[in-house]
């Protein structure tokens, strides 16, 4: 399964509709999981002998888990409201990446095995018996989406591709085959804590490392405590963030922010890691043990609060499932939202005057902001609904003077997800990754062209490293992509450092 | 009583039945099965009145759809509203005497007649011409517009081109719904209406119909953004926690 070659899409001058193509990702899958990947996960190594009796054995059980499921699969009209909206099919021209065609592939065996006019009249009304044909369409197309949903916003009855992809993937899993990208990391949550392996030694020595790099730029004592017993707040963050740009950046940010608020935080060795590819999969069990260590950890260091890093699907898990999966909080302080947000965090000591930015720090360039789709589109920020919107924002014109937002029809919860998204982030796919990016690509290159931006900000791992990857394929500069904290990093006036001096033009946020 | 009456007078007591108990069936099964995760599609309201509203704007004025597809939009609204209009106006035959505003809306009815038909047949010719669309059409889905088409255009055709004996029907109508049951006018027009209505009504709750009850049971429109203030457990999730507290000794 040797990388294809293949073609990075052309910049549309004006966004049309493709002309279908058909099969034309057919054949784009990632690799499969081997029974070390799957085992620690509770399923099967390898395909089973009775998988068609499995498979649907399992699709039962979810009809009856998850209303969703159950009432996304029968009440679909074949409107086509969808059928424009996925980034994939617009990189893609593959019919089967229209939303509803992707729900199709599982809707047309639960019509044939669990419906009466699927069961008497298949081809009246489009089911179809499940093959093997069949089951490797499911993988090769569930791993076609980033679970981003964009379609669930133009659906007239709010279906969420996202909730099929994942029964799919489940059912893929519950059989045998599973993904190796998402089945490896869950493996190494479990083993080490979090998803690139960091032990403990590796994430000391980083952080010592980072200490010193913010003490010889800034002169001041910044400190990365891991594994604090009694501080205020635990930091949950994804683990790129300690070592990947530029989403090291982004945690320098954080740590200036702390310090400077003066409030006592650690990092966990135990729960290294906020993102949580347990949802990718769309395992409850799994997304569970993965977020349980948080709790763990929370008990164990004696926090009051909690606090998530950048990260988009972290934030939903986080934001929307925690309380259901490792709550009540009954142990924190009461006083503030579990969990919250590092953006929330900042933008609250932004209002209170605790932290400081200067603006100017950061003008040698014009930026805009992707909004990462769980953000935007699966969680919020702050008391009212759209404040994943605004609070960002807020941030970046709090920390740099030049803002400016893409197409309407880009951004907020009409935003399209960097391509990398729901566990495709992964070498095997980085066809579809570059294909799915062309929408945000387009949106990118018209500002930059239009109003000179320089850099594009994120609040979200997976947007950040697929963006590093991706840019270059469209002709744009692989530092381009920054984290929102890294703005802060920039701006935020710390006492006693060699910035401080800097003239004070805090007051720009309105 | 002619064999005529005797068949149409059952089946339409057999359609009813169908289309009662399926339906009530299918919202047992979606109001059993639990939402397990909080998934609204954001940003969502965050009360009960904001949730009624966000489901208002659908069912009233398919808003997301709206944002989706313009001409799909102004298809679908002149359809169902045109066959709401068309519904209520025939509330005349079920009730003696007329309720007063069904007579009141029996102008604009009329006219509503046009709307759904015209609505439905854009929808269909969408459905043929647009390659994106006719892509993800099963026979059943174009089926289903010509069976609507097929009540619509006979139902205009007798209210404007070849009058029915419109005071017969109201008698069999009466009849079937007091059962006592009347003569049914042996109207070719008249019985393919009635037979394609029967139809429509049997398929309801085994097909994409079925969206009519489902949107109100949609997840992402009708759950409240309100994940950190309540904690939101299904029963199958909370015997899961069971087992971990019970095993972890917390």
């Amino acid at each position: 399964m040797a990388a294809t070659q293949f073609q990075t899409p052309r910049i549309r001058e004006y966004p049309t509709i493709p002309v279908l193509v058909r099969g034309a990702m057919a054949h784009s899958q990632p690799f499969v999981a081997k029974p070390d990947h799957q085992e620690p996960l509770g399923f099967p190594g390898e395909l089973v002998d009775n998988w068609k009796e499995v498979a649907l054995k399992r699709m039962g059980e979810l009809l009856g888990k998850y209303r969703s499921l159950q009432v996304f699969l029968d009440i679909c009209v074949k409107c086509g409201s969808c059928t424009d909206k996925c980034h994939y099919f617009q990189g893609t021209a593959d019919p089967k990446n229209m939303p509803v065609a992707r729900q199709d592939l599982l809707r047309k065996v639960y019509r044939r095995y669990f419906t009466l006019a699927g069961k008497y009249f298949p081809k009246l009304v489009g089911a179809v018996d499940l093959t093997e044909e069949v089951l490797w369409d499911w993988y090769k197309y569930y791993h076609q989406c980033s679970q981003c949903r964009r379609c669930s916003v133009y659906c007239p009855y709010g279906i969420d591709t996202a909730e099929i992809t994942m029964a799919g993937r489940e059912i893929l899993a519950s059989v045998g085959i599973g993904q190796k990208y998402s089945n490896e990391i869950i493996g190494k949550v479990y083993k080490i804590g979090n998803n690139l392996g960091l032990p403990r030694p590796a994430l000391l020595d980083t952080l010592e490392g980072l200490e010193e790099e913010v003490e010889e730029e800034t002169g001041v004592k910044v400190r990365f405590p891991l594994d604090v017993k009694g501080a205020e707040v635990l930091l949950v963050t994804p683990s790129a963030d300690f070592f990947a740009e530029p989403h090291v950046d982004g945690l320098i940010g954080y740590g200036k922010v702390f310090h400077q608020a003066g409030i006592s935080w650690t990092l966990s060795s135990h729960a290294s890691e906020a993102g949580n590819f347990g949802l990718f999969i769309g395992n409850y069990e799994n997304m569970q043990k993965v977020a349980m260590r948080v709790r763990e950890a929370a008990l164990d260091l004696g926090v009051k609060r909690i606090v998530v890093g950048e990260c988009g699907h972290a934030w939903r898990v986080a934001y929307s499932f925690w309380n259901t999966l490792i709550g009540p909080f009954d142990f924190l302080d009461p006083a503030y939202p579990v969990p919250q947000h590092i953006c929330e965090f900042t933008h609250d000591l932004l209002l209170k005057g605790m932290i400081k930015l200067d603006p100017s720090e950061n003008d040698d360039k014009v930026v805009t902001f992707h909004d990462s789709c769980n953000v935007a589109r699966a969680s919020r920020m702050g008391d009212m609904p759209g404040g994943q919107f605004v609070i960002p924002r807020e941030l970046i014109k709090a920390s740099c003077n030049h803002f400016v937002d893409m197409a309407p029809e880009t951004i907020n919860d009409q935003t399209f997800c960097c391509g990398g998204g729901g566990g495709v982030l992964t070498d095997d796919l980085i066809e579809i990754r570059v294909k799915g990016a062309l929408p945000r690509m387009e949106a990118l290159k018209q500002v930059v062209e239009q109003d000179g931006v320089t850099h594009m900000a994120a609040i979200c791992a997976i947007c950040k490293s697929q963006f590093t990857k991706v840019l270059p394929y469209f002709d744009l500069g692989m530092d381009m992509i920054v984290s929102v904290h890294q703005l802060i990093s920039e701006a935020i006036v710390l006492e006693g450092s060699e910035q401080e001096e800097a003239p004070s033009t805090s007051d720009t946020q309105s | 009583m002619s064999v005529l009456t005797i068949l149409i007078s059952l089946l339409f007591y057999a359609s009813g039945l169908i289309l009662i108990i399926g339906v009530a069936n299918r919202i047992r099964i979606y109001w059993r099965t639990p939402s397990p995760l909080v998934i609204p599609t954001t940003p969502a309201p965050l009360t009960r009145t904001g949730v009624a509203a966000r489901l208002f704007g659908e069912v009233v004025f398919f808003q997301s759809l709206f944002r989706g597809n313009k001409w799909t939009w102004i298809l679908g609204w002149l359809f169902h509203f045109g066959m709401l209009l068309v519904l209520l106006r025939h509330l005349r035959y079920f009730t003696d005497p007329i309720w007063w505003w069904v007579d009141l809306i029996q102008w604009v009815g009329v006219y509503a007649g046009f709307a759904m038909v015209a609505g439905l047949a854009g929808l269909l010719v969408r459905r043929l011409v647009v390659e994106r669309i006719r892509y993800i059409s099963a026979p059943s889905d174009h089926l289903m517009l010509l069976l609507l088409l097929g009540i619509g255009l006979s139902g205009l055709m007798m209210k404007h081109l070849v009058h029915t004996d419109i005071v017969s029907v109201k008698q069999f109508t009466m009849g079937l719904i007091t059962f006592d049951w009347q003569p049914l006018p042996a109207d070719p027009l008249l019985i393919i209406h009635l037979l394609m209505v029967a139809t429509l009504m049997i398929i309801f709750p085994f097909s994409k119909l079925l969206h009519a009850p489902g949107v109100f049971f949609s997840p992402t429109r009708n759950m409240r953004d309100t994940p950190r203030e309540q904690r939101n457990l299904a029963d199958w999730a909370a015997k899961l926690d069971e087992t971990r507290h019970s095993g972890a000794g917390e």
